[in-house]
């Protein structure tokens, strides 16, 4: 690789870490604000030195409500993500190794449903959750994870299982391994990697969700995205107490996110860019 | 299907092969038919649904309705209402998208040079996407642009100005701002994958040709971008005309209308004034609006499956 001048090379790292600060900050400022009183954090003079207190997120988890709360999110965004992954595994195997002329068009068709804003149907949907007895229930939350997911998790599945060389399926099939062994012994174990990165994805999708559990769910099966909405009423305006359960909402999916990133953009553009 | 395939197959010997393809055929679209029949039912039903509710007569504190014809679209489309949410829309994604793709790229070819602490750097930059929406909606409102205690209001005393109150004053730009932070981080990401991807002896060819960095950025590193960039624009576009819990948890779509933008307003038509026919009229038009999008998405997107596939 080429060499840049060190003085060069020293300037733009002094710009990277302006602009890296400065889109960082609020998460920074928000993770301060956490160990802060109620007195400090609503201070006109930000302070930045202070003697930290852990109390704020002692209290999250042992109050009881924030793990109400969270153990719903990781229900919902893991249940679904299994549901996706059941229906999409067969389905990307059955295009990306049987394809017949109708496998694009599908394929299209199934990225297609993704454009349908959620808006559009959110008054029916709404109607039959109500009708069915599915309002604040973690399995109707759970339905429209997956069928939301379903097309992102089929395409991601499809772009990796196509880099699984075909010859070694061929060479399965040659020694007798049957349509289901194939998947199962052979497609699995090999596009595992790929597999994980799509289940991350739909996780990281499902928990950050929030048109669908803030308009579906109040109490019971209400997941972080709508106990986090929960303090923009005046009586939740405690903002050392916001910081606190913000940051625990976000950290575990920060943490996913900045592991598999480079995994993430061939999902998140339908295999497009990798 | 099946009780037709095996009355077909010839008992033996060269009948075998084509046997056991068509029964591999046949597998192949049971393992499909799962995935495709819960997505068929999910794209055809609630939208049904809410084409015909959109012309009845339908409000859950009413019992009483009816067949309400084009009832619901004209109070709609003759109101000030819809245009007002339309207009709102097209600036947030416009603007989003706008600012997305100008930083988005400075921030991807920045990235892309050998700086010091670059691994980190970047984490920082793409951190806030994964950010979900109620919490960065309400970390910057209250910890950040609150005219009184926020770090904004704070730097503005700092050079002697007086403090912008931001969701009085300018509310859709306020919403517009937070909405950017978390969509920015997205391009960079695919910007700065894509830009990995990128030739680089076709770069260092062009050093040597005496190329300055301006000329390489516009005609070797824009065009290689050139795709990506419109991937960016489709996608975020798509999510952006569903932009929601930063609205609700900042402004609820107000003062008055200035932020209630398209689904907003269906969801403010129908949660909290439970008028489902003229909701549903609304949640067509927003489907319509989509789908005018999706139309060059899913074309953009089948070019993209040349002869290489979806590699």
């Amino acid at each position: 690789m080429r060499r840049a001048p060190a003085a060069t090379r020293l300037s733009l790292s002094v710009l990277g870490w302006i602009v890296g600060g400065i889109t960082f900050f609020p998460i920074f400022w928000m993770a301060i604000t956490s160990v802060k009183t109620e007195a400090q954090a609503i201070s006109s003079t930000p302070l930045l030195f202070f003697r930290p207190t852990f109390e704020n997120l002692a209290n999250m988890i042992d109050g009881g409500d924030y793990l109400h709360f969270a153990t719903n999110s990781v229900i919902v965004s893991f249940g679904s993500t299994a549901a996706a992954l059941l229906l999409g595994i067969p389905a990307a195997y059955a295009m990306a190794y049987y394809p017949t002329h109708r496998t694009k068009d599908l394929l299209l068709w199934m990225l297609s449903t993704k454009m349908m804003p959620s808006v559009g149907v959110l008054v029916p949907v709404y109607l039959i959750f109500r009708d069915a007895g599915l309002l604040d229930t973690r399995i109707g939350l759970v339905g429209i994870y997956t069928l939301a997911n379903l097309p992102i998790a089929v395409w991601m599945l499809y772009s990796f299982f196509r880099d699984v060389p075909h010859e070694i399926l061929e060479a399965a099939r040659m020694d007798g391994a049957g349509f289901l062994q194939q998947m199962l012994w052979l497609l699995l174990p090999l596009a595992a990697p790929g597999i994980a990165a799509t289940a991350l994805l739909t996780i990281i999708l499902s928990w950050n969700e929030t048109f669908w559990s803030i308009n579906l769910t109040s109490s019971d099966a209400a997941p972080l995205t709508a106990f986090i909405a929960s303090f923009s009423s005046p009586e939740g305006l405690f903002w050392a107490r916001l910081s606190a359960a913000s940051l625990l909402a976000i950290a575990p999916i920060l943490a996913l996110g900045w592991m598999t990133q480079r995994q993430l953009v061939r999902g998140l553009t339908f295999g497009a860019v990798k | 299907m099946n009780a037709v395939t095996m009355a077909h197959a010839p008992g033996a010997g060269r009948g075998t092969r084509r046997q056991a393809q068509a029964r591999t055929a046949r597998q192949a679209r049971l393992l499909l038919t799962p995935a495709v029949s819960v997505l068929l039912v999910w794209m055809v039903v609630p939208l049904a649904l809410t084409l015909w509710f959109s012309f009845q007569r339908y409000n859950l504190l009413r019992p009483a309705g009816g067949f309400a014809g084009f009832d619901n679209y004209s109070y709609l489309l003759g109101g000030h209402d819809l245009w007002r949410s339309i207009w709102n829309t097209v600036l947030l994604v416009g603007g989003v998208l706008a600012a997305s793709i100008a930083l988005g790229t400075l921030t991807a070819v920045l990235l892309d040079q050998p700086l010091f602490g670059r691994g980190i750097l970047r984490l920082l930059c793409i951190a806030p996407f994964f950010v979900m929406p109620t919490v960065s909606a309400l970390i910057w409102k209250n910890l950040l642009l609150n005219p009184v205690t926020g770090l904004f209001a704070w730097l503005a005393h700092l050079v002697h100005l007086t403090p912008v109150d931001w969701f009085s004053n300018v509310p859709l730009l306020a919403i517009g701002i937070i909405v950017a932070w978390q969509w920015i981080p997205f391009a960079t990401l695919i910007l700065l994958t894509a830009l990995q991807s990128l030739d680089q002896d076709q770069m260092e060819a062009a050093h040597m040709d005496g190329a300055g960095p301006v000329a390489r950025f516009r005609y070797i590193t824009l065009p290689h971008l050139a795709r990506p960039i419109s991937i960016v624009v489709m996608i975020e576009t798509i999510f952006l005309l569903s932009v929601f819990a930063e609205i609700l948890v900042t402004t609820s779509g107000g003062p008055g209308s200035a932020t209630t933008n398209l689904p907003y307003l269906v969801y403010k038509t129908a949660l909290l004034r439970y008028d489902v026919g003229g909701a549903s009229a609304g949640g067509i038009v927003a489907v319509v609006l989509a789908n005018i999008v999706a139309f060059f998405l899913v074309r953009s997107v089948a070019t993209s499956m040349g002869p290489r596939g979806l590699k």
